[in-house]
């Protein structure tokens, strides 16, 4: 029962973080709009690793890369990984404080971004600006915020 | 691909759920409109309509003349398009392409590379065709460019999207090229993706030297980019239809 419950939860927040990806904002704010699905996996990964693998990551990017209109599996492969670091130092992170948990972010999504960087730079070479890297600096101060949110929505 | 036209279905109906509370906006406040405005707006576009009827009277007479002259050349003449409504989704894809996403997707019969215009000029190209949406390229995309000709003197050249809004490059024009500032760009129909003829875009203006590879010749696109929600989706006809040309068969006298 409260297996389901926590299912349920983890899918429509996932849901929502996609609909804030493509929210749209005005021209300055879009350019900060950060990676909202892979700042709620990691929550759900970190909050409990029992329950939420690879897999999740696997299939949330792929739906991410279909969403975005990407390169097929381009999130996919990011998420994965970036899922697959976040599980094996689960323990460590969880003892953290949230400014250190948040420079673990800032790594993430400075490796997701780099990825995506490459895979960008091979469809079409040197067409991307410095904006292109103001998501890892927005994703990584939200973090205190989506932190704060889930645990609310966790434990409500 | 239809792994992705089947994770589009969970995907679509996310970007319509984003798209609803603004699109519901919209309606509300169409429903909730005054009369007076109303009728100003059917006046207004009455007398639109009127000085568009009286153009195409034109506009026929000048075909059927071309078609006569084509005739005459011998030439074939290509039949014109269809064209489909599709109303702009808001949402947003990534923001540093100029990519929009579309409510008519391949139900609708939408496929690649079809263009998309508005009521002023060419938007760009269907540049992926999913079941419910179809994402377009606009092009002012950095990775669009589009065969063009100066409508003054039918030189030939091809516009590239420079990545900002509302600015076209033209990077390929010889030193002696005669091109002026305020010369209209339309679609030369080569490369077979756009239809000839469609206005694309007006040379902006350039220093004057005598090199002008050396300058910076740009253009802004015909077709309000950032502000229609409403775009048209165009089939071509692309088999020329053979006119019936009276040649007459003079039989070669056999001796």
């Amino acid at each position: 029962m409260n297996n389901e419950h926590h299912c349920v939860r983890i899918f429509i927040t996932l849901i929502f973080a996609m609909c804030l990806r493509i929210l749209p904002l005005p021209n300055t704010l879009a350019l900060f709009n950060p990676d909202w699905v892979l700042l709620v996996l990691i929550y759900w990964s970190l909050a409990m690793p029992e329950r939420i693998g690879i897999g999740y990551a696997w299939f949330f990017g792929i739906l991410t890369d279909v969403l975005m209109g990407r390169l097929f599996g381009q999130y996919a492969l990011s998420y994965s990984i970036i899922i697959y670091m976040v599980l094996i130092w689960h323990r460590q992170l969880r003892q953290f404080p949230l400014g250190q948990q948040s420079l673990f972010i800032l790594g993430c999504l400075l490796f997701s971004h780099t990825l995506l960087f490459w895979f960008e730079n091979l469809k079409n070479p040197a067409q991307l600006d410095g904006t292109f890297w103001l998501p890892v600096l927005s994703g990584t101060t939200s973090w205190f915020i989506v932190y704060h949110i889930m645990r609310f929505v966790r434990r409500y | 691909m239809p792994v992705r036209t089947v994770l589009s279905i969970v995907t679509d109906s996310l970007k319509y759920l984003v798209d609803l509370p603004i699109s519901a906006f919209e309606q509300l406040s169409e429903t909730f409109i005054g009369y007076e405005t109303l009728k100003v707006e059917n006046d207004e576009l009455r007398q639109k309509q009127l000085i568009n009827k009286t153009q195409l009277l034109k506009f026929d007479a000048l075909e059927k003349e071309n078609i006569r002259l084509r005739a005459l050349l011998e030439n074939s003449f290509k039949l014109g398009e269809q064209v489909l409504i599709a109303e702009l989704l808001s949402i947003n894809l990534a923001p540093y392409e100029h990519i929009m996403v579309v409510n008519k997707g391949t139900r609708f019969g939408v496929h690649q590379q079809q263009p998309v215009l508005d009521e002023n000029g060419v938007v760009g190209q269907v540049f992926r065709a999913l079941p419910f949406t179809s994402e377009i390229m606009l092009i002012t995309d950095p990775n669009h460019a589009i065969p063009v000709q100066v409508n003054r003197n039918g030189l030939l050249t091809i516009a590239v999207g420079s990545g900002t809004a509302n600015q076209l490059n033209l990077p390929y024009l010889p030193n002696n090229a005669d091109i002026q500032a305020g010369d209209l760009l339309i679609t030369s129909g080569l490369g077979g993706t756009f239809p000839a003829g469609y206005p694309v875009a007006i040379v902006d203006d350039f220093p004057q030297t005598s090199n002008k590879s050396i300058t910076h010749i740009t253009a802004t696109p015909k077709a309000h980019l950032d502000r229609n929600r409403e775009l048209l989706i165009v089939w071509t006809n692309n088999t020329p239809i053979p006119l019936t040309t009276p040649t007459i068969k003079t039989p070669v006298p056999h001796e």
